[in-house]
């Protein structure tokens, strides 16, 4: 395969991905079981996103590291309802200066 | 002064939705300066930008390209990325409630921003303009940026020095913050944890998000009281 096949191939299966819930019928959904379970998905998607992003290193293992600590106060900002952006900045200059520090 | 009346008149998903185009939109010039580095021209780089677009997969697809693997294996490294896409989709159809050629425009824009934004809403309108306004801001932005990063490389260097990874994951938990006072919720988030911490240390990038999915289907589908408290 080249790569420009490769890269149409990849972009072509991302969209069927994406499109794929668009296309399930209205009626398929109307499942009690099936309304319970969907609106679980980005909530469970997101959480395991967000461990990834900060609290798994490269080969999956648990890491605390400028990250880590970045979400730890955006958990405290969120519990002192602080609003959205805030929450972003904080995250961010945390991580920002633990690194700093740390090298 | 009349901007600055018009911001504060902008509503949450408005904001939300900007904030967070510009956060992702910064990582569009590691893209770029990352597919030009693993070997793709400018013209194949924006090309995921623009049809691909999933950061996630589009990072994988470099990875595997750069690294001197198939093209083969970077097709399949970028679909296990985007696969959590096709489960967003399906709850945002409900959301959105579309129908004909807006789907298709809608589902172009379905990743981790637009969707996360969405459910971080407290009303459907609020839920449908999160949507819209995330997806259309981070694509306008990732593609600038992407096209910015291919042509001149990472000239502003890595993202993190800025502490910007910690601010997308912490964007991603305050949007579902609001949502994890329900106990379904709260539970699937906790086995989605779990699950993902286990997997991880065995399994391809892209597994330890999608086995969240479990999680969704073991709370979802078990026994509860007869009177269900809907959010």
């Amino acid at each position: 395969m080249s790569l420009w096949l490769a890269v149409l191939v990849a972009c072509g299966l991302s969209y069927a991905m994406k499109l794929s819930g668009y296309l399930v019928p209205p009626q398929a959904l109307d499942d009690e079981r099936v309304r319970r379970v969907t609106p679980l998905l980005p909530v469970a998607l997101l959480s395991a996103l967000i461990l990834t992003q900060s609290l798994l290193d490269e080969a999956g293992r648990l890491t605390l590291d400028a990250r880590a600590a970045g979400l730890a106060v955006a958990v405290v900002a969120l519990m002192a309802r602080a609003p959205f952006l805030l929450v972003l900045a904080l995250a961010a200059l945390t991580a920002g200066l633990v690194r700093m520090v740390a090298g | 002064m009349r901007s600055w009346g018009r911001a504060n008149r902008l509503s949450p998903a408005t904001r939300q939705g900007i904030a967070v185009g510009v956060a992702t939109g910064a990582y569009g010039i590691g893209c770029g300066a990352l597919g030009v580095a693993a070997g793709l021209s400018v013209p194949q780089t924006m090309l995921t930008s623009l049809l691909l677009f999933s950061g996630g997969s589009q990072f994988a697809f470099f990875g595997v390209v750069g690294a001197g693997g198939s093209a083969g294996t970077a097709v399949a490294a970028s679909t296990l990325l985007g696969l959590r896409n096709a489960f967003y989709s399906v709850q945002m159809a409900q959301v959105l409630r579309l129908s004909g050629w807006r789907r298709l425009l809608a589902a172009h824009l379905t990743i981790d921003e637009s969707t996360a934004v969405s459910i971080g809403q407290a009303t459907p309108s609020e839920r449908r303009r999160g949507f819209w306004v995330t997806g259309l801001a981070v694509f306008v932005l990732w593609n600038l940026m992407t096209l910015t990063g291919a042509l001149i490389g990472d000239a502003l260097g890595d993202p993190r020095t800025y502490g910007l990874d910690a601010a997308a994951a912490a964007a991603f938990l305050a949007l579902l913050w609001p949502r994890l006072r329900g106990l379904d919720p709260l539970a699937t988030a906790v086995v989605a944890v779990v699950l993902s911490v286990a997997v991880a240390p065995f399994t391809p990038a892209g597994v330890p998000v999608l086995v969240a999915v479990l999680a969704a289907l073991v709370v979802g589908l078990s026994p509860r009281p007869s009177r269900v408290p809907r959010p």
